[in-house]
């Protein structure tokens, strides 16, 4: 679904002694099927502005729109149930959201209130389960013996069961350890192919930005502050400093490699190490030739 | 999100009444109650509200805060009145209402016990507005100190009172975040039968539950490894202190008793 934010602004508390002004004009649109990262410091307006993807906040001034419904300042949105439906969010922490018996509940729990019939349930849990990649004996089994990890991933597969069609990922791999992070992440970019959802990133992390990401909006202070593709946006590099944002590792090894040695590495997602041995190579190449 | 959220009623600020100590707040209040019970004349009513829209106008608490906080307690005070005014059968008939007698007497006491309600009202919530929770836990734990020597567990009490403030919000944030979460998954807390809407808690107050469990094992675990053992020898950040602000306001009060006393029939 497309996703666009018209001069969108929320303020939380209007007209009280804590008014406090979140989201200031922004604007950008989201093409169905993108790959969006989110980034910006804390306090930038990230949070806020994801909860308007679902409908759960609506702007005080300007429009949402996300596929065929609109949110509007003063406008009720009747189908603000099915606009839930259609956009899945993992929240940061998610695992906090269980509270079902078993495993199996707790994913079905999305999809009931949704009202998909019961065989529909039991083979979208199935399926979810074997996205995230857990074991199948877990399904009855209460999400509180669980460990943090796999509390987290049954807590994505009842996100996932809703079978949305834009996903919005809060944060999803806060907290879990390195291996754990790739994992999570690389699930969520093979399900962004294979289902072609659409999905919006918000993460602290330029890395994952830079690794999945097709699109990169940066907030500050509750406005757009850079928009493009991750390889265009990490040209910036003092532009980014300014608002405390760090070019990831690998870009900023080619940047030196070109600005210190003068030769230019083709960067294609390869790992610092990987870019290392092509330095290696063309510096021992460019020897051979002498 | 909202970092400047206000547990209870306070209202930062900076006037007397704010920076009298927390016990000599607590105290004139609540001998203040006692008196207000002592008054029978229209001159030691006087008197009493003087004392408490004084105390309101020097607290600088803008008048609509202190409104908000008289707002629940209204309904009771004109009930109140209008109680005493029809069923009070005393004294001289003054008019008739539809055929009901009004008597002087149910005036008076109507009139009487209203300003009594609204006089404890306005008192004990100057205290909530000008005191910070904490405060009134410090205030709360010297006051009943003495207690300690028959074995009451103050500190334990006051430490209990002081953790649930601070979580107050933790957890309203946290009640904030798991009905968002819900939400994204379809429950609606707002529509729906009231069975339905009972139902739709659960899914909230299960996730609650747990992290306040957690939370409170962590904090023990976390007390315990900095040594925590109670409130035997144990000194405090913020020392209480009488000044001399607190003895005016004794001074004051005990001229408001004495006054009362005199003024009484």
């Amino acid at each position: 679904m497309d996703i666009s934010f018209e001069h969108v602004s929320y303020t939380y508390q209007p007209g009280s002694p804590f008014e406090y002004r979140a989201l200031h004009d922004v604007s950008f649109s989201i093409p169905s099927g993108s790959f969006v990262a989110i980034i910006g410091h804390t306090g930038s307006g990230k949070s806020t502005l994801l909860q308007h993807l679902n409908g759960l906040l609506v702007p005080t001034s300007g429009t949402v729109t996300i596929g065929d419904y609109r949110l509007k300042a003063d406008e009720k949105n009747k189908q603000l149930r099915k606009l839930r439906e259609k956009v899945g969010v993992v929240f940061q922490y998610p695992e906090h959201q269980l509270f079902e018996e078993t495993v199996a509940k707790d994913i079905a729990f999305g999809p009931e209130n949704f009202g998909v019939d019961a065989k529909e349930i039991d083979k979208r849990t199935k399926e979810a389960i074997r996205a995230t990649k857990l074991p199948e004996e877990l399904l009855e089994r209460s999400p509180f013996d669980l460990s943090g990890g796999q509390m987290r991933r049954v807590a994505i597969s009842g996100v996932l069961a809703m079978n949305p069609e834009v996903l919005v990922l809060d944060e999803p791999t806060a907290g879990l350890d390195p291996s754990g992070q790739r994992e999570i992440m690389d699930m969520f970019y093979d399900l962004h192919h294979e289902k072609q959802l659409t999905t919006v990133l918000v993460t602290h992390s330029m890395e994952d930005a830079l690794a999945y990401a097709d699109h990169i909006i940066i907030l500050n202070e509750g406005e757009v502050y850079m928009e493009g593709p991750p390889l265009d946006i990490f040209q910036h590099q003092d532009k980014l400093e300014k608002v405390q944002l760090d070019v990831p590792e690998v870009i900023e090894f080619v940047t030196k490699a070109k600005h210190k040695l003068g030769i230019e590495l083709d960067y294609t997602g390869q790992s610092v190490a990987e870019l290392a041995k092509d330095l290696a190579q063309k510096v021992r190449g460019g020897r051979d030739h002498e | 999100m909202n970092s400047s959220m206000v547990i209870g009623q306070y209202v930062p600020g900076d006037s007397v009444v704010h920076r009298i100590d927390p016990r000599a707040k607590i105290a004139v209040i609540f001998f203040f109650v006692i008196i207000v019970f002592f008054a029978n004349s229209v001159m030691s009513y006087g008197l009493l509200t003087l004392f408490a829209v004084a105390s309101a106008a020097s607290s600088k608490v803008p008048l609509p805060f202190i409104m908000k906080g008289l707002k629940p307690v209204w309904f009771l005070i004109i009930f109140t009145f209008l109680l005493h005014l029809f069923v009070t059968r005393q004294g001289e008939v003054l008019f008739s209402l539809f055929g009901w007698d009004i008597y002087e007497e149910g005036v008076i006491q109507g009139a009487v016990l209203s300003l009594r309600f609204f006089l404890l009202i306005l008192v004990t919530s100057l205290l909530t507005l000008t005191t910070t929770p904490i405060e009134i836990t410090d205030a709360i734990e010297e006051l009943l100190g003495p207690l300690k020597k028959v074995r009451f567990p103050v500190h334990e009490l006051a430490l209990m009172m002081s953790i649930s403030l601070r979580f107050i919000p933790t957890l309203m944030q946290e009640t904030e975040k798991i009905s968002k979460a819900q939400a994204s998954r379809g429950v609606d807390f707002r529509t729906g039968s009231f069975k339905d809407r009972i139902q739709a808690i659960v899914p909230l107050l299960v996730p609650l539950f747990v992290s306040a469990f957690k939370r409170a094992e962590e904090l023990a675990m976390a007390m315990e490894a900095r040594g925590y053992q109670g409130g035997e020898g144990r000194t405090k950040l913020r020392e209480l202190k009488l000044g001399k602000r607190d003895f005016i306001l004794f001074a004051v009060f005990l001229l408001l008793v004495v006054g009362l006393f005199v003024t009484r029939n």
